[in-house]
C-alpha cells in the first residue's frame, strides 16, 4: 500500500493552505491604491495579484492572514478584518 | 556450485550476482571483508557498478538512498556504530519507499566498546520500517540476499531490506556454500524497474514536507505494506525453492517441534547450536525443539502463534536488551499470546551471548534445564557475578 509519497511538481497548487489562516484576512478597499506593488512584493505566500490602481486582491486559497500587505500599504488602502466580516 | 567460502566473501559474491549498479559503504568491523571484496570485484571489472567511497556511514546510506531514488539497484553494508550513524537516513529510506538492500554484520554497541557479535544494533533499528531478516548460517545469508532483492523491489512492497548476519560467527566463519549460477539468479531476480524515480525529464519530489493532513496516511501505508510483505514472503520462497532447490519459509522455521514440550525461540547463528543440542537431547528421549525467527520485521505473529500455542514451556533467547524493560524478542513473543485462546504454560526469557560471549552447548542445555522450573524473566545465562563487585563510593 502506498500513502502520500511521490509528489508531482506543482502539488502546492492543489494543496490549498488557506484554511491555516489566522482569524484575520486582508480587505482591499480599492479607493486610494496607487499601484505601487508593495503588497504584492511583501506577501510571503505570493498570493496577491493585480495590475493598475485599485485592482489588487489576494487569493483566499493560500493567504495566511499575516497582515504584511496591510502594514506596508503606504495609502492604508488594505485593512485586516475578521474572517467572517463582509 | 559448492565452494568453501568465508561468509563475507559469499555475501560479496551473491551481491555481485544480483548486479547492483551502485555500491556505497564505509568499512567497519566485522563488515569490512564484504565491502573490501566488493571493491575488488568492481575494480577487477567483474561487476559493472559504481563503488562510491564515502567518509561515513551516514554518507553511505545517503548515497544509496539517492541511487535507488534514481532507479538503480544498490547495495550497502554496515555494523553496530555504523548502523546507528546511518539511523536517520534509514528511516528516510523506508519512508521514501526505496528498496535499498543492506547487510548488517550484527555487533554489540558501545560503551564499553566491543566489536563482537550480539543483536543490539539491528534489534534497536527494528522500528525503522526496514524489513529485517536474520540468517542462521552462511548459506541462508546468501539466499536471503536474493529473497531480499526480490521482495524489496516488488512493485507492491517497495521497502528496504536488512539482512542481518551475526558478526564474526557468520562474516568470518567458513562454510561450504552452494553458490547459484548467474543464469539461476537472473531467472529468479529480474532487473530492477523502478515504478517511480528521479528523472529530469519527468520531475517529482520524494520525501517532501507533509502536514498533519497527510503524515498519518503515509505511516499507515508503510505499516500496511509490512502486512502485505508478510503474505508475499512465503510466495517468494516457494519460487525460490523452484529455482534453487532450497526450502525456506522465510518467516519462521520449526525444528523438532511436533511433539516438543520445551522449545527455545531464537534468531541468527545460535539456532545452529540449539539444533545440535536438540539432536543430542532428543537422543536421550527429551522432547525439545527450536523455533527460529527469520523475519523479525514484518513480525510473523500468527505463524508464531500456530507454532507455539500447544507447546507447554517456551524459552526466548535474546541477544539484545531493551534497557529498563523486558528483553525485546521475549516481549514480542509474549504479546503474540495475549487475548488468544491458547498459549504456553510458561514463556521464559533469557539474555545470552552479549558482546561476543560464546553461547555454548552447555549454555543452551542450561536454558532447557531451567525450563523445567518456574517461569524466568530476563534471566542472564553465563553471567559472572565476580565481575560485579566494583565500587566507586
Amino acid at each position: 500500500m502506498f500513502g502520500p509519497l511521490v509528489c508531482k511538481p506543482g502539488s502546492s497548487r492543489n494543496n490549498k493552505t488557506g484554511p491555516w489562516r489566522t482569524e484575520l484576512r486582508p480587505k482591499f478597499l480599492k479607493k486610494e491604491c496607487i499601484a505601487c506593488n508593495m503588497c504584492l512584493v511583501v506577501c510571503p505566500e505570493a498570493c496577491i495579484s493585480g495590475q493598475g490602481k485599485n485592482n489588487y486582491d489576494f487569493d483566499p486559497d493560500f493567504c495566511k492572514g499575516c497582515g504584511n500587505c496591510a502594514a506596508v500599504c503606504p495609502k492604508k488602502d488594505i485593512e485586516m478584518v475578521k474572517e467572517d466580516s463582509a | 556450485m559448492k565452494e568453501l567460502l568465508e561468509g563475507s566473501l559469499a555475501v560479496a559474491e551473491i551481491v555481485r550476482l544480483c548486479k547492483p549498479g551502485v555500491i556505497s559503504a564505509y568499512p567497519i568491523t566485522p563488515q569490512t571483508h564484504i565491502v573490501e571484496e566488493l571493491a575488488q570485484i568492481v575494480a577487477n571489472g567483474k561487476l559493472n557498478a559504481q563503488f562510491v567511497n564515502v567518509e561515513s556511514e551516514h554518507s553511505a546510506a545517503s548515497t544509496v538512498l539517492g541511487s535507488v531514488a534514481c532507479g538503480v539497484r544498490s547495495y550497502t553494508a554496515t555494523s553496530s556504530q555504523g548502523l546507528f550513524l546511518m539511523a536517520e537516513v534509514l528511516y528516510n529510506i523506508a519512508g521514501m519507499r526505496l528498496p535499498v538492500i543492506m547487510t548488517t554484520a550484527a555487533r554489540a554497541i558501545s560503551a564499553p566498546i566491543n566489536i563482537w557479535n550480539d543483536h543490539q544494533d539491528v534489534v534497536s533499528l527494528r522500528d525503522s520500517g526496514w524489513i529485517q531478516f536474520h540468517a542462521e548460517d552462511i548459506q541462508e545469508a546468501v539466499d536471503l540476499h536474493l529473497i531480499a532483492y526480490r521482495l524489496g523491489e516488488d512493485k507492491s512492497i517497495m521497502l528496504p531490506v536488512m539482512v542481518c548476519i551475526d558478526g564474526f560467527i557468520l562474516t568470518h566463519g567458513l562454510e561450504t556454500v552452494n553458490m547459484p549460477s548467474q543464469e539461476e539468479v537472473d531467472k529468479f531476480l529480474p532487473s530492477y524497474k523502478a515504478p517511480y524515480k528521479l528523472d529530469v525529464t519527468n520531475p517529482l519530489t520524494l520525501g517532501p514536507l507533509v502536514d498533519p493532513e497527510f503524515y498519518t496516511e503515509a505511516r499507515f501505508a508503510l505499516n500496511e505494506t509490512h502486512k502485505e510483505a508478510l503474505a508475499l514472503i512465503p510466495k517468494i520462497t516457494v519460487e525460490f525453492s523452484k529455482v534453487f532447490g532450497r526450502n525456506y519459509n522465510g518467516l519462521i522455521e520449526g525444528y523438532q517441534m511436533k511433539d516438543a514440550e520445551r522449545v527455545i525461540v531464537a534468531m541468527g547463528s545460535v539456532c545452529g547450536t540449539v539444533k545440535d543440542v536438540v539432536d543430542e537431547l532428543r537422543k536421550k528421549g527429551k522432547k525439545v525443539g527450536l523455533l527460529k525467527i527469520t523475519s523479525l520485521r514484518p513480525f510473523p505473529a500468527s505463524y508464531i502463534y500456530e507454532a507455539l500455542k500447544n507447546i507447554p514451556k517456551v524459552a526466548v533467547i535474546d541477544r539484545a536488551l531493551s534497557l529498563g524493560s523486558f528483553a525485546p524478542l521475549a516481549a514480542e513473543i509474549k504479546a503474540v499470546f495475549f487475548g488468544r485462546p491458547k498459549m504456553p504454560k510458561t514463556i521464559s526469557s533469557f539474555v545470552v551471548g552479549l558482546g561476543g560471549r560464546d553461547i555454548t552447548r552447555e549454555s543452551i542445555k542450561e536454558i532447557f534445564r531451567l525450563l523445567t522450573g518456574k517461569e524466568k524473566q530476563g534471566e542472564f545465562i553465563d553471567l559472572k557475578p565476580e565481575l560485579l563487585k566494583e565500587s566507586y563510593e
